[in-house]
Formats: structure tokens, sequence, C-alpha cells
């Protein structure tokens, strides 16, 4: 099971569409990422909010096809 | 969810002031991300419990729909959900995990 960078920055700007995603494969192996997504729609919300809107503009693939994504969120 | 195993989180969240539900146990995490919220639990000296989720598959999938979070780890001080390995790890550097500890009046090395 891996994921496709394209296909994780695609999915975040669909749902997060002002957004700024920068994503590195950290093991390069299609596995490990790490995402820093900068986004407007992030204001006034709290980190844990924050993040739980990239997870859910991943549909359901984190923890699943996506073992692991560290992520940095930015407003 | 089950609320057996709602009330098994519950339980768990209330009977220990400071949860880490991981893959593994402190001693032997089995995933990165656990063993490194585990660390800096422990180079804080603060007394906390880990629930291996790894041992009960319902425990795994059901610590997920209650924090409402796709991942493990995930930590829990005096009931409330704090985050995942990202924002613990933020929270740790910039001083935040601190800040909580202190006004929570649990103690820890400074």
């Amino acid at each position: 099971m891996a994921m496709d960078l394209k296909e994780i920055e695609a999915l975040i700007k669909e749902a997060l569409p002002d957004a700024v995603v920068e994503i590195q494969d950290l093991a390069g192996d299609g596995n490990h990422y790490s995402a820093t997504v900068t986004s407007a729609k992030f204001s006034g919300k709290s980190t844990i909010e924050q993040h739980k809107m990239v997870y859910n503009s991943l549909k359901g693939k984190m923890g699943n096809e996506l073992h692991a994504l560290a992520i940095k969120t930015k407003e | 969810m089950d609320q057996k195993i709602k009330d098994l989180i519950d339980g768990k969240i209330s009977d220990s002031e400071i949860c880490l539900f991981m893959k593994g146990t402190p001693d032997a995490p089995q995933c990165g991300f656990s063993m490194a919220v585990s660390n800096m639990l422990k180079i804080l000296e603060v007394d906390f419990k880990g629930i291996n989720v790894l041992e009960d598959q319902s425990l795994r999938d059901g610590i997920k729909e209650f924090s409402d979070w796709p991942t493990i780890p995930q930590l829990y001080i005096k009931k409330k959900f704090m985050g995942g390995c990202d924002i613990v790890k933020e929270m740790y550097e910039n001083g935040q995990l601190q800040k909580v500890l202190e006004d929570q009046q649990i103690k820890f090395k400074k």
C-alpha cells in the first residue's frame, strides 16, 4: 500500500483550494511523507482542528493506504 | 460507536492523568511516532500510562473514532485529547506542552 505524492497534494488542494502544499517523501518508499500546508482556511482554528481538516481532505486514506504523513499547518 | 469500547476508553482516560494510546509499550514501542511521543514524556519525567492498541483491535479502531483522529499515537491529558505525534512534538518544542502540565498541576521535570 502506497500513495503517490501528487495524489496527496491533489486531495488536499481539492478540499483547501487556496492551500500551498509542500510534500516530501521522507523515506523514498511512497509510504512516509511529510506535508506542510498553508491555508487561510486555518485561521481561527486550533491545531487539532487544522490537522483534522487535512486528514479529512484525504478521505479516509490516512491510516490505510497512507501509513505516515507528518503534518505541519500554517495560516 | 460500540458502548463497551467507549466505556473502556472513558475508563482508561479517567484512571490515568496522562494516557498515551500507542503502538507497543513505552519500553518497547513498535512505531517511530509512538516512540517519539513516549520519549518526550520520558524526558519530561511525567508519570504516564502507555496503552498498547496492538493488543486489542477493537481498541485500536475505537480510539480513532472516539477522538475523531485517524492515527496512533494519541495523547490524553486529564481526559482532554492533545493530538498526535506532530502536534505533541510541536507543543513540546514551543513549551505549550509544559504549560499544559503546569496548568493541570502535573509534576514534570523542568
